[in-house]
């Protein structure tokens, strides 16, 4: 299997109204990581996930996977062998939950019952109850589509993984439960996953390395977000994590033989333990 | 076509009279229409009934309708007032339901904020509602509109003179150009009371118009590019 | 109420099963009119329908045609392609302008069906790797299809109106019986026949309204009441167009 290297050269996207969504980037998305795209809407980082699959085409530079510009590779092949996952999950809510899965594959011309056995096999692995495969999309909680989504990106078992906001429209508690789930995918599968979000918590939550978009499609800041929270590269980053507001300050302080992590203003953030005791 | 020029104080004539025919059925509709698509709004429970009974209406062939109407309401067959009602049927037909689906529309957070600051059920409804039903009710309106205007024409065949004179008389005199001169002066008859009802609305809805200049052109360009 | 008796009465006198003019004749030449110029009309309107739901182009263009159809007077269209074509191809003329007359509706749920369809789902369709052509027919037909069922159904609606009015002209039809009692003051025979006109756009009519509830696919039925309640008349009356000519 193919790593799965996504590397970005010099690559522009402007609208014929004269936008600018995307302005000589350049970035190299390791494989077998989650990389996150983060920032405020309108900074680009979408259209730069969209450019991968080619829903979007970039109109300077160049994309390539594992050394093949994706420009010369034909767009239905090259989005059918790339996982995608989106808002709100994007099912066919005329299909049932295990047709949904099964899509991509019988798309490719697996027979459909093989198609439809794998896909209840993915089902499993995304968490979701067997049960769940004959209904629709529309019977499913937000939490329950966004896993059909996610296992829908793997039914072909695809080496990179884009995802679009995909927890976006699904409540807090939700969501967490949905970014522990993926973490742990990540560890079992070690998918090239690019994960577009404007949450910054969701996105140090998920990734070995963020890329800070600021408007305009321009990299602010990219690493690993212990080295962004180290040494964020300028005001806007510092800001944009957080780092000046004192929410991510922390110090210790002893309380009855604890060591306590509090905030710089004064509330508690947790209890301090030793390695071993994890 | 130098019939149409030989007879331009007909044409005048029966134009006139077409609009004044086709004036009534469509305030008419609106007054009925409102309380009635209100009624259907609000009682959920006779929605459905009230709204498939009046949609049936609307798929009476307007001829059938102009034959059963005098006897079932004891009025003259070739009465205008038999014109009138029945094409009040259809001007109600279309826009109870359109009534119906404006107030369904409704942002409901403003029908909150309305109840919250303090509006009494009847001043909410003609002060918040219907306004904002507006623009969705012109919609219907509208159709209503043209629709009437050109069913006035099918009152020829009882007896009732508008610009369908020119269609039967013209047949029977083989006169193509007098028969387009009915068609198109009826086009036209509907697309001027068209367009009087954009800008009627306009200017009772001032703040529709406002809606393209706050709406930003360019939308979002991360989003639906490839759309 | 007499009349209504007499009507009646004259209904389902024997002697309306008889004859050149018998009802079953009539019946089923009202309906051929209405069947061959609706599928003419769906061969042509779905197509193009179709082209602008999936490319978004010309829209505008179909919404103002549909518009314009509208005004115009479906009697008046009959007479005058009557009399440009000659009374030798009267019935030709005459499935001219109920083509003409049932394209816009069937146009606009073509194209309105597709529309409705989430822009998201589409989106998906095609990130995930399906062809224009796959969205076309996987996607966006099945979920359009009860849009464009509602198009035909008025389009049908629309004709056997219209079609009662060809009579005038000697086209045969129901309508047939109306001009004939007409001038000689036989209520029973307009009024019996009215009334079986009235009873045919309502079995036609409740026969669409049940294809269109059939073919709502599974998943969607829970959210298809209301979303048809939730959407604006104004696409609501570019699909129901006026039936009532």
């Amino acid at each position: 299997m193919s790593p799965s290297v996504i590397e970005f050269r010099s690559v522009t996207k402007r609208y014929p109204d004269g936008t600018t969504a995307v302005d000589d980037f350049t970035y190299t998305i390791p494989a077998r990581t989650t990389t996150v795209l983060v920032g405020s809407s309108g900074s680009g980082k979408t259209t730069v996930l969209r450019m991968i699959n080619r829903m979007i085409d970039a109109t300077e530079g160049q994309i390539l996977i594992d050394g093949v510009d994706v420009a010369n590779l034909d767009k239905v092949k090259l989005r059918r062998s790339i996982g995608y996952v989106l808002q709100a999950a994007g099912l066919l809510p005329h299909r049932k939950v295990i047709d949904n899965v099964a899509t991509v594959p019988v798309l490719n011309g697996v027979p459909k019952a093989k198609a439809r056995a794998d896909a209840l096999d993915l089902l499993d692995k995304v968490g979701l109850d067997r049960a769940l495969a004959e209904r629709y999309p529309r019977q499913l909680s937000g939490g329950q589509q966004q896993r059909v989504g996610v296992a829908r990106a793997l039914a072909s078992d695809p080496n990179i993984l884009l995802m679009d906001e995909p927890f976006g429209a699904v409540d807090p508690i939700v969501r967490a439960d949905l970014q522990a789930e993926l973490r742990r995918l990540q560890r079992e599968l070690g998918k090239t996953i690019v994960f577009v979000t404007h949450d910054i918590d969701e996105a140090f939550a998920l990734a070995d390395q963020v890329v800070i978009f600021r408007k305009g499609g321009v990299i602010a800041q990219a690493g690993s977000p212990a080295d962004i929270l180290a040494s964020p590269a300028d005001d806007f980053v510092a800001s944009f994590v957080g780092a000046d507001s004192g929410k991510r300050r922390f110090r210790l302080e002893n309380r009855g033989g604890h060591d306590i992590l509090v905030d710089s203003s004064g509330r508690a953030a947790g209890v301090l333990v030793e390695a071993d005791e994890s | 076509m130098s019939w149409i020029f030989d007879n331009l104080d007909l044409i005048g004539r029966l134009t006139l009279e077409h609009v004044r025919l086709s004036v009534p059925p469509i305030v008419l509709g609106l007054i009925f229409a409102i309380p009635l698509g209100w009624f259907a709004y609000r009682f959920r429970l006779t929605r459905s009934v009230l709204l498939t009974a009046i949609g049936l209406l609307y798929t009476i062939p307007s001829l059938a309708l102009f034959v059963i109407l005098p006897p079932l309401l004891g009025i003259g067959f070739l009465s205008e007032l038999n014109i009138t009602i029945a094409l009040t049927i259809y001007a109600v037909a279309i826009l109870a339901r359109s009534v119906t689906d404006a107030l369904g529309a409704v942002d409901p957070d403003v029908r909150q904020s309305a109840i919250a600051i303090g509006y009494s059920g009847w001043r909410r409804f003609w002060g918040v509602e219907l306004p904002l039903a507006g623009p969705i009710i012109l919609a219907g309106l509208r159709v209503a509109a043209v629709s009437t205007v050109s069913l006035v024409t099918v009152g020829i065949l009882v007896g009732v003179e508008s610009l369908g004179y020119l269609f039967t008389n013209g047949l029977q005199r083989r006169i193509i150009a007098e028969v387009f001169a009915g068609v198109a002066m009826t086009v036209i008859v509907a697309l001027l009371i068209d367009a009087l009802l954009v800008l009627l609305g306009r200017a009772l809805m001032p703040w529709t118009r406002a809606d393209s200049r706050a709406t930003p052109k360019v939308a979002d360009p991360t989003r639906g590019a490839a759309a | 109420m007499n009349v209504f008796a007499e009507a009646i009465a004259w209904l389902f006198s024997a002697e309306r099963l008889t004859g050149n003019n018998a009802i079953p004749v009539r019946l089923l030449e009202h309906v051929w009119f209405t069947v061959v110029s609706v599928s003419i009309a769906a061969a042509i309107a779905i197509p193009i329908g179709y082209l602008i739901g999936h490319t978004g182009r010309g829209r505008g263009l179909a919404v103002s045609i549909s518009g314009a159809a509208r005004a115009l007077p479906s009697f008046g269209l009959i007479l005058l392609l009557v009399l440009l074509a000659g009374t030798a191809r009267a019935s030709l003329a005459a499935i001219v302008a109920f083509v003409l007359l049932a394209v816009p509706s069937i146009l606009a749920g073509a194209y309105a069906g597709i529309e409705a369809v989430d822009r998201k789902t589409v989106d998906a369709a095609r990130a995930i790797g399906m062809t224009e052509w796959q969205i076309l027919w996987r996607v966006e037909v099945p979920l359009g299809l009860p849009l464009l069922i509602g198009g035909i159904r008025n389009a049908v609606l629309q004709v056997v109106a219209t079609v009662t009015l060809a009579a005038y002209v000697g086209l045969g039809g129901l309508g047939l019986y109306i001009f004939r009692g007409i001038p000689l003051r036989r209520y029973d025979e307009m009024l019996g026949s009215a009334i079986l006109i009235v009873a045919l756009a309502l079995a036609l009519d409740a026969l669409f309204a049940l294809a269109q509830r059939t073919v709502v696919p599974r998943g969607v039925i829970q959210g298809f009441a209301t979303d048809l309640r939730a959407s604006p008349s104004g696409r609501r009356a570019v699909v129901r167009k006026l039936t009532a000519d």
